[in-house]
């Protein structure tokens, strides 16, 4: 057979596949609408406009119950971002560290850092995170006996009260503090950091941590024992060896291991619903029903994951290819 | 060759795909009756444990007001209470189970709304007890009426109209509450016992139960004396099947209907054989053949009675004074009791 034949025949094949795909994918969605229609089940995505009716607990996004639904979804990943982000920060200087840890002479912190590793990584998330919820909730004092740490600033089981500065409506500039104070029964005013949202947030980063100390091991490893030698021979301290020689080389590998755990935590920071955090999940799950539409709350939680999926991946993948060998493709 | 394989896997991929959708041929929902018969049994959906609704023991029987809801439409259908099987489900999957066909009936304490009744393609049948929301707050902090809770902190469980009302109460009274939203209904009650909220509400009936049997020391809570909402909870049948739903909603009628005659589990044999009562004896069967009517036979309603007891004998057994919960009779006292429980007239 010609090659241009093959060729021909093998994009036709695959066009055909695609268009059956398409097919089948618009037959599912009709055929579900029509069952649907037919058991008087309403459907559409026009409840998106209608006043959502609940309230969000927490969030950096002001939302008020008389607020439409689109607007709750909002506030709702503004609140995934916002408890995604301080844990992907820890996730990598810690598991880089504890990644550094398991390769140094020091037999007692070497065997530590693998401890942690291994007990954190085989231990299903959700357990660690209803684990660490429910100490803080225990361990913490009552909101009627708060800890006062300083000058506005309070720690009880309402979570961590610190002053937050409070914006006229309009204005650019924020004109003062506000000052949390204690209640009758809590604290109230200035900005809290709620048991919900530090045990997301360490769940998630002491969890991920342990797949990036073993993704920055990896890496390190990678790098041939010459290139260490060679740093050594050139009078480099194991600092700068690390540094200068090692680190660098290794990126290449970690890089792309670590926009799998990266994109791993966003999409387990689903699993906050469970001890009350209003991310999206959350909120999906309340608007889902309210509303009874299944299929579009769950359809906007997968058009919004797969979104900030594909933005974490693009971002990972201009520093990869900042880090990457030149010339090698 | 490869680029030919490659054309050749993805032709019969394409060919498998057809085959599948050939395959999934719409599973129609067929009278629902005769599902049930077929299959001899009803599935019920319930709860995954709410003491006093539906609830497992420790050898997996299931008990509550729900449960024998579901028990005497299996009496009633099947002749048989034990032909239900239970499915528990959360507040997220209720709907969609329904929906879905994996339930016949839902008996979940789902509240009667008009957005529930109207767009999910349900229909509500007999309301088998009318609640209220509530508030269970630690007695230290010596509230009585939910309009103290201003800044408070409030446990719920997400989906639920709990969270609504919550939300609507505090709204139309101008205070500000935090609400603290869990998945789980365990997960929110055991916050809220641990400390991390100032009160948590759910429906009232719910409330004794919790107090009773999860919190460490009873008497160091209260429940408010004050409901934020109508809770009217009864079992939900899909739309577009009126011989089904009418078997449901008249079951229940039937078993308010006994206890407003005096016909209970223990009497019922006595009665069907000498009362000379004509609305006893149309109950019972033992005059009018009613069970005709709704696709059944003459003895649907009498061989419920026997099957859970009367309205009063269930609410008195799961919930009130016999129950854990023990909860006054209230709103769903008979209506010439002074409650608002009215039996449609069997005849």
């Amino acid at each position: 057979m010609p090659q241009s034949r093959q060729i021909w025949l093998a994009r036709a094949a695959q066009a055909l596949v695609l268009l059956v795909l398409a097919l089948g994918v618009a037959w599912l969605v009709q055929h579900a609408l029509g069952v649907l229609r037919a058991r008087g089940v309403r459907s559409g995505f026009d409840f998106l406009l209608q006043p959502a009716g609940f309230q969000i607990g927490e969030g950096w996004l002001d939302f008020d119950a008389g607020q439409p639904f689109w607007r709750a979804f909002l506030a709702g990943l503004v609140n995934t971002v916002r408890a995604a982000v301080p844990a992907m920060v820890l996730a990598v200087a810690l598991g880089t560290l504890l990644g550094i840890g398991r390769l140094v002479p020091h037999v007692l912190l070497r065997g530590l850092c693998a401890a942690y590793v291994e007990t954190l990584r085989n231990i299903p998330l959700l357990v660690q995170l209803l684990m660490i919820y429910f100490a803080l909730t225990q361990l913490l004092p009552d909101a009627t006996q708060a800890l006062r740490l300083g000058q506005g600033v309070w720690l009880s089981k309402s979570g961590l009260s610190v002053p937050w500065p409070v914006w006229e409506p309009g204005a650019f500039w924020p004109q003062a503090l506000e000052w949390p104070e204690r209640g009758d029964f809590n604290i109230s005013g200035g900005a809290a950091l709620t048991p919900e949202y530090l045990s997301v947030v360490l769940a998630l980063g002491l969890y991920t941590a342990a797949f990036v100390a073993e993704v920055v091991r990896a890496g390190i490893q990678s790098v041939s024992a010459g290139q260490v030698l060679a740093g050594l021979a050139l009078g480099f301290s194991p600092g700068q060896q690390l540094r200068v020689v090692v680190l660098p080389q290794a990126l290449r590998v970690i890089v792309p291991s670590l926009t799998n755990q990266l994109l791993n935590l966003t999409k387990n920071s689903s699993l906050a619903v469970a001890v009350g955090y209003p991310e999206l999940v959350s909120v999906a799950n309340t608007s889902l029903n309210q509303t009874g539409r299944a299929f579009e709350c769950i359809a906007v939680i997968m058009a919004v994951y797969l979104s900030l999926s594909l933005l974490i991946t693009g971002l990972m993948n201009r520093y990869n290819a900042r880090v990457a060998l030149r010339g090698w493709s | 060759m490869i680029e030919f394989r490659t054309g050749r896997a993805a032709l019969i991929t394409a060919a498998a795909v057809f085959a599948a959708l050939g395959l999934a041929q719409p599973a129609l929902a067929g009278k629902t009756l005769d599902g049930v018969k077929q299959r001899g049994s009803i599935n019920c959906g319930v709860t995954s444990g709410v003491a006093g609704f539906s609830a497992p023991d420790t050898q997996g029987n299931w008990s509550g007001l729900d449960v024998d809801t579901c028990r005497a439409i299996a009496a009633a259908v099947l002749g048989d209470p034990k032909k239900v099987n239970f499915v528990p489900l959360n507040s997220q999957q209720r709907f969609s189970a329904l929906q879905a066909g994996e339930v016949d009936i839902l008996a979940r304490n789902t509240t009667w709304t008009l957005t529930r009744d109207a767009s999910l393609g349900f229909n509500f049948t007999t309301i088998t007890y009318y609640d209220g929301q509530g508030f269970l707050v630690p007695k230290k902090l010596k509230i009585n009426s939910p309009k103290q809770l201003k800044n408070a902190e409030i446990c719920t469980q997400s989906g639920t109209t709990n969270e609504k009302n919550v939300s609507d109460y505090f709204r139309a009274q101008n205070i500000k509450v935090k609400t603290v939203v869990f998945e789980s209904f365990e997960a929110s009650f055991k916050a809220f016992f641990s400390g991390r909220c100032q009160a948590f509400t759910t429906d009232s009936s719910a409330l004794a139960g919790l107090r009773n049997k999860e919190a460490k020391n009873p008497d160091d809570y209260v429940i408010l004396p004050e409901l934020i909402s109508k809770e009217p909870l009864a079992p939900v049948v899909r739309r577009g099947d009126d011989e089904w739903f009418a078997i449901v909603k008249w079951v229940p009628n039937a078993l308010l209907e006994a206890e407003e005659y005096g016909i209970t589990q223990a009497n019922a044999d006595q009665l069907k054989a000498d009362s000379k009562d004509p609305a006893v004896q149309r109950i019972l069967g033992s005059s009018d053949d009613t069970g005709k009517l709704l696709g059944l036979d003459k003895d649907w309603a009498y061989r419920a009675v026997k099957a859970v007891g009367n309205y009063g004998e269930i609410f008195e057994r799961n919930v009130g004074p016999k129950s854990v919960l023990k909860l006054p009779r209230g709103a769903n006292n008979l209506w010439n009791k002074g409650g608002l429980m009215y039996g449609l007239p069997v005849r």
